[in-house]
């Protein structure tokens, strides 16, 4: 409670040390002839903010749900802290759930609901009443106690939610889609509240979600989802730096891809020959050899990690010229899509890439058909062979 | 914005006008006849016009009124408490076990009954439950009994049986469509935060479907107070309700003031159990939001 704001990465570096919480093994799971989940293994660790990621339909829901228990599995097996969890009800789970819809009981009012599965509690009535009152002042709601549960707007809703499900100590806390019903900007405060929750109570969260953003804002480590697997999982900064397939690097933000022929592997990496940009030596940890959807080598960048350089402007890196295509003023950002010379895209035709520059005082908006120099370096290269 | 508004709401008085001024002729102008011969003085075969209380007096101080008065609010109270708790678990099973592609088929079987007339239904019960009716000559074939039943027919027992049967539907289609309204996430939550499902059924379920039981309890309630068909044939005659006391009143004794403040009378008792019915369904609607 009294750590300093910079301990994310203590709490990161503490939370990769930790002992498994949940362990998946070999999840299967079949709607029908649907395979909904095909082979899941995971390992989430003690006190981390995890997140499953993926498009709807991807399974990350389903998975959610096997974990809660409201969702038989055909083959695999499911350890929370240790424990089988085969033949383990979903009230015996020693998970709690933050629903889509919140599921908050209408009948009930807000301190009933969230004294809900207090029922079995042995403590006296007034220490339950007192335990309610701190778990809503806890979410930021001290004093809704004697509302009526349909009166309250989607963000208490969503607290009230938290709160219900925060005053069982569950060991997980499952939140499926828990921000995807708020407006914008109670998304973003929710995002930074959730993970100050988070890391006060210490308890494990795993969050559902199918908004990139959201997942890299909150998250200590992300498990991609395509089709019932997990293409991928990394922390945040590995994912969007270095994602190992193009279908993930297409999720997760915006990435350029130019058609590249490997050259032959160097001491530190791959050595590539790329249209438009040379040959460039792509370090090897950035050299990712699992690209399922195969349409040959190619080297990937972020439209931030280049950039245009102006008239006069010093050079760092390597620089490349190019016309401007088209230029997007966002305020803040603008994005350029510029037509490297000498590049050539799958098809053969030239496709230009798309550069973000952040609109710094002093710096113009170039306009289009202008002649421009890219500057950029070859550590913030992907190679996808 | 107001004109408008105006124009609109004489644009719908119009609408509904032709069914209104065909309500005030069938329900209100009969309803208004009873209400104005209670007050007047009955001279053995025709309506004396004088004003009087005498009828009311009557009807408040007879011990057989007031018996017969109890004797419907009992069994129509029996009948409420029967059809609802037999209609409520095929309500549930029809809103959580049928397969929404199977429901209107469920719902279309329930609804046979109503192909049959009311009044041939009650008289089935009859052939079904009479002295040598189905159920004493199958027991007597099988040779489980040697005299029949005599208390299956002709008592309070088969008027319940024959009302309950009769009202299912009308029981069934409330609950089912209360139940139908519970998001399926909050039976979700019940379990998640450590309840049993015989647990979250007692939490959730159930109060959640309270309006639908109400509503259920008010339509069984009401007409089954006022029924006429069944204690005359199932219960023989021999156990009438209030109904068949207005008939007697009216028609065999042609004492038609009295019986019109007996008819008020019993309105007056069905509106008070009513209110209460709907004041218990607007506290359960009101948390529903």
């Amino acid at each position: 409670m009294t750590t300093p704001a910079s301990s994310t990465a203590a709490h990161r570096a503490r939370t990769a040390a930790a002992r498994p919480m949940i362990e998946c093994r070999g999840i299967q799971k079949h709607y029908g002839d649907y395979h909904a989940l095909r082979g899941i293994d995971l390992t989430i660790r003690a006190g981390e903010f995890f997140s499953l990621l993926g498009p709807s339909g991807c399974g990350k829901t389903t998975l959610l749900r096997t974990i809660a228990g409201f969702e038989d599995i055909q083959s695999g097996v499911i350890l929370i802290d240790g424990q089988d969890m085969d033949g383990v009800q979903a009230n015996a789970r020693p998970t709690n759930m933050v629903f889509q819809s919140y599921a908050i009981f209408p009948h009930l009012t807000v301190a009933e609901n969230v004294g809900f599965g207090l029922r079995r509690d042995p403590r006296s009535k007034a220490e339950k009443a007192a335990a309610v009152e701190e778990a809503l002042e806890m979410v930021g709601l001290k004093g809704y106690g004697k509302r009526a549960s349909h009166a309250l707007s989607g963000g208490q809703r969503q607290r009230v939610a938290l709160a219900r499900a925060l005053i069982l100590k569950p060991k997980v806390l499952l939140l499926d889609e828990p921000l995807s019903a708020l407006d914008r900007k109670m998304r973003e405060q929710m995002q930074v509240e959730l993970i100050k929750l988070q890391r006060q109570v210490g308890i494990t969260f795993v969050l559902v979600t199918h908004d990139q953003e959201e997942a890299l804002v909150m998250s200590d480590r992300i498990a991609v989802m395509f089709e019932g697997q997990i293409a991928q999982l990394d922390g945040p900064e590995a994912l969007y730096a270095r994602p190992t397939s193009r279908r993930v690097a297409n999720f997760i933000g915006v990435m350029n891809f130019l058609p590249a022929h490997v050259l032959g592997d160097t001491p530190d990496g791959v050595e590539v020959e790329v249209p438009g940009l040379g040959r460039v030596e792509i370090p090897a940890k950035n050299v990712s050899s699992k690209d399922p959807d195969d349409e040959g080598p190619s080297v990937g960048f972020r439209p931030e990690a280049v950039s245009l350089v102006g008239a006069g402007q010093p050079v760092q890196g390597r620089v490349t010229e190019g016309v401007i295509d088209e230029v997007v003023y966002y305020g803040d950002m603008t994005y350029y899509d510029v037509r490297l010379d000498g590049s050539a895209s799958f098809d053969g035709k030239a496709r230009p890439i798309r550069i973000a520059m952040r609109n710094v005082f002093g710096r113009e908006v170039q306009d289009v058909g202008t002649r421009a120099k890219v500057s950029w370096s070859p550590g913030s290269l992907v190679l996808f062979r | 914005m107001a004109s408008g508004n105006r124009s609109q709401s004489v644009q719908g008085l119009t609408l509904i006008s032709p069914p209104l001024a065909y309500a005030l002729l069938v329900m209100a102008a009969p309803l208004l006849t009873i209400l104005a011969y209670s007050f007047l003085k009955d001279g053995y075969l025709t309506v004396v016009r004088e004003f009087t209380l005498e009828n009311y007096r009557a009807v408040w101080t007879d011990p057989i009124v007031r018996t017969i008065m109890l004797r419907s609010l009992g069994v129509a109270a029996l009948v409420t408490l029967v059809t609802v708790v037999l209609a409520f678990p095929v309500a549930y099973f029809l809103s959580f076990v049928v397969s929404p592609s199977r429901k209107s088929m469920w719902l279309f079987l329930i609804t046979i009954p109503f192909w049959t007339s009311y009044l041939i239904r009650v008289f089935l019960w009859k052939v079904i439950l009479g002295y040598n009716g189905v159920v004493n000559s199958g027991l007597k074939t099988l040779g489980i009994i040697e005299q029949p039943l005599s208390f299956l027919l002709y008592n309070v027992n088969s008027m319940v049986i024959t009302l309950a049967h009769a009202y299912a539907p009308f029981a069934i289609l409330p609950i089912f469509i209360a139940l139908e309204k519970i998001d399926r996430s909050l039976l979700e939550a019940g379990r998640d935060l450590g309840e049993s499902r015989a647990m979250t059924f007692w939490r959730v379920t159930l109060p959640l479907a309270m309006p639908g039981v109400v509503a259920a309890a008010l339509i069984v309630f009401i007409p089954t107070i006022g029924d006429y068909v069944t204690p005359a044939l199932i219960g023989g005659g021999k156990i009438p309700m209030i109904a068949n006391l207005i008939q007697s009143q009216m028609l065999d004794l042609d004492n038609r003031p009295l019986g019109s403040a007996l008819a008020v009378t019993a309105m007056l008792i069905v509106a008070v159990f009513s209110l209460i019915f709907v004041a218990l369904n607007r506290r359960f609607l009101k948390v529903r939001q």
